[in-house]
């Protein structure tokens, strides 16, 4: 008895080490993700220490962007940076919450491995890619048809007139809605799949239609799941940066019209960093990095409340 | 044999219902060969190439509890389901035979789904209430098959709630998440739910299995006293819970009906060596 005893002692001892070992290794690697994400915030800020010393706050409102005479404002960026992705979304949210629900409720069987298989396959495309196809393909295609048909039709509207370059905001808006689409769609998908069945058939018995199980019943419960989503396809064209310098045109200007050039945060980055011989000009490319950091930040902090606002309004508090 | 028979003698509750519920027997005279609600004619079932149900005819009969009762796999749960077309859901899936509902085909070409299965309510295995209010609950089925108007609501809701047997529970919580009840409240609100549909029949899938015997005995309680409103056809793995609340009892074994009778006669004294078996504990 005693012999085994000591036998698994001394076992439970090396597991022990062998436990605690592991825990701290854990604990590390746990704790190198904030401390990164500190040194990021920090190098971003003493890289910019200059240009906030010389703007301020007042970057953030200015429109001015003269490498010649040292004066940059970042707004137009923002302000493409924001556009370009909330009309992403617009555009993407419906097409992909369609083919989820499509692919989840309705469509047959056999056709809905190989659908979503196809349009995840969309994410693994490389972004300088969608850039290149803009470029030669859909440009030239919106510039012909799609552009002139949204002037001839809503051209009453300020976001719809002026002359048609080809590369613009609406260009922007769209590759990126392409591009984020197998995002929402695949996750909206499998929150779909996790709604219990029993939910269709609480509905379908109660002599719901299969329009009135799905908004009733399915949507609702699946809907903090949907909001996460598409707040993960936001992430995606907010940070967008390849294809999107490739479209939009790289104007440092604020336009109403949807077909005039723009830029955003990460294709200035990206697009001037190589060229910027003052150091004020790279500071100020660094201010701007930092600011669309702190807008990531913010947009993200504000979809997590809206989740956590909507899951508790849902009946969260599940058994 | 009598001894043996675990339905007729382990019934802890039977006397308290007995007071409340004096009519038992008494609108279940009419036997299986009366006007049935629901009329199964040699109908059979099968997913894919496996045949579930293999020519059923029975009759449920109007204001009774009929009981179907056989071991796992025996078919019962997909004649339940059969009844208002919920494998509507499932790909591949054939039938046979025919399934009436007041003589008129379950089946028949063109027929409306959501009229027949507002007509057949449905109660299931697991409690599924929405994540909605208790009286989000029960006020959806009226509300999609525009059965009431929405000040009417409120006193539908809670007229539902108290044949349900749950109102005094929730009475001060309607606006709370239905999904925070306990479990035999939620299996009692979805009960409410089934209800507030004004149902002719009510199909029970297994409504106790996941209960436990408190709330086992409410649901019970409240099955007995329904059916003065309601027909009623329960599935349960549970042949005392078949004994205590029905008025009919059909076995089924290997998607065949087995043996089709009087509840009482069924357990003590079944014509079939199969129903004895299994009754008696020897299968499934």
């Amino acid at each position: 008895m005693s012999p085994s005893a000591t036998g698994s002692d001394a076992t439970l001892g090396g597991a022990r080490f062998g436990d605690r070992l592991f825990k701290a290794a854990l604990t590390l690697t746990a704790l190198a993700v904030p401390v990164l994400l500190g040194f990021l915030v920090f190098e971003l800020w003493a890289g910019s220490r200059e240009a906030i010393g010389e703007f301020g706050l007042g970057f953030l409102t200015s429109s001015e962007w003269d490498p010649v005479e040292g004066r940059f404002g970042a707004l137009p960026l923002i302000f493409g940076t924001v556009v370009s992705s909330a009309l992403a979304l617009l555009i993407a949210v419906p097409l992909s919450l369609g083919v989820a629900i499509f692919l989840t409720e309705f469509a047959p069987m056999r056709i809905r491995g190989p659908v979503s298989f196809l349009i995840e396959l969309l994410a693994a495309i490389p972004s300088v890619v969608y850039g290149l196809w803009g470029i030669f393909v859909m440009i030239p295609f919106l510039r012909a048809t799609v552009f002139p048909f949204l002037k001839d039709t809503l051209g009453f509207l300020p976001f719809f007139q002026g002359p048609i370059y080809g590369p613009g905001m609406l260009s922007a808006a769209i590759i990126l809605a392409i591009m984020v689409m197998p995002y929402i769609m695949s996750v909206s998908r499998e929150v779909l799949l996790a709604v219990p069945n029993t939910q269709r058939e609480a509905a379908l018995a109660l002599g719901a239609t299969r329009w009135e199980a799905l908004t009733g019943a399915v949507l609702p419960y699946a809907r903090s799941g949907i909001i996460g989503a598409v707040i993960l396809g936001l992430g995606r064209a907010l940070g967008e940066t390849m294809a999107v310098t490739m479209v939009i045109g790289n104007r440092h200007e604020i336009a109403a019209s949807l077909f005039a050039p723009g830029y955003t945060m990460a294709a200035a980055i990206a697009n001037e960093f190589a060229e910027a011989v003052e150091n004020i000009h790279l500071s100020a490319l660094s201010y701007v990095a930092l600011t669309l950091f702190v807008v990531t930040v913010l947009i993200n902090a504000a979809a997590r409340l809206l989740i956590w606002r909507v899951a508790q309004g849902g009946g969260g508090k599940s058994a | 044999m009598t001894a043996t028979l675990p339905g007729r003698t382990a019934m802890p509750h039977a006397s308290s219902l007995k007071p409340t519920l004096a009519a038992r027997g008494a609108p279940a005279t009419r036997g299986p060969g009366g006007e049935p609600v629901v009329e199964a004619r040699e109908f059979r079932f099968s997913y894919g190439p496996t045949e579930v149900l293999k020519g059923i005819s029975l009759g449920v009969a109007r204001n009774a509890v009929t009981a179907i009762i056989g071991p796992s796999g025996c078919g019962k749960s997909t004649f339940l389901r059969a009844i208002n077309r919920m494998h509507e859901l499932l790909p591949d899936v054939r039938h046979g035979g025919d399934l009436l509902l007041d003589g008129q085909s379950i089946y028949a070409p063109g027929r409306d789904l959501v009229d027949l299965r507002r007509r057949i309510g449905m109660v299931f295995q697991r409690p599924n209430p929405f994540p909605k209010s208790i009286f989000d609950n029960v006020a959806y089925g009226p509300t999609v098959n525009r059965l009431a108007l929405k000040r009417d609501l409120p006193e539908l809701v809670e007229r539902c709630l108290r044949q349900a047997a749950l109102w005094d529970e929730v009475k001060d919580r309607l606006h709370e998440p239905g999904t925070g009840l306990s479990g035999g409240q939620q299996q009692r609100l979805c009960i409410a739910r089934a209800l507030a549909n004004s149902p002719e029949v009510l199909l029970m899938d297994e409504p106790c299995s996941a209960l436990d015997p408190i709330a086992t005995q409410k649901v019970e309680e409240l099955i007995f006293a329904l059916k003065e409103h309601y027909t009623i056809a329960i599935v349960t793995h549970n042949m005392q819970q078949a004994a205590r609340v029905s008025d009919f009892t059909g076995f089924f074994d290997s998607g065949e009906l087995i043996e089709f009778g009087d509840t009482d006669q069924l357990f003590t004294a079944p014509a079939h060596e199969r129903t004895e078996a299994y009754i008696t504990g020897r299968f499934g």
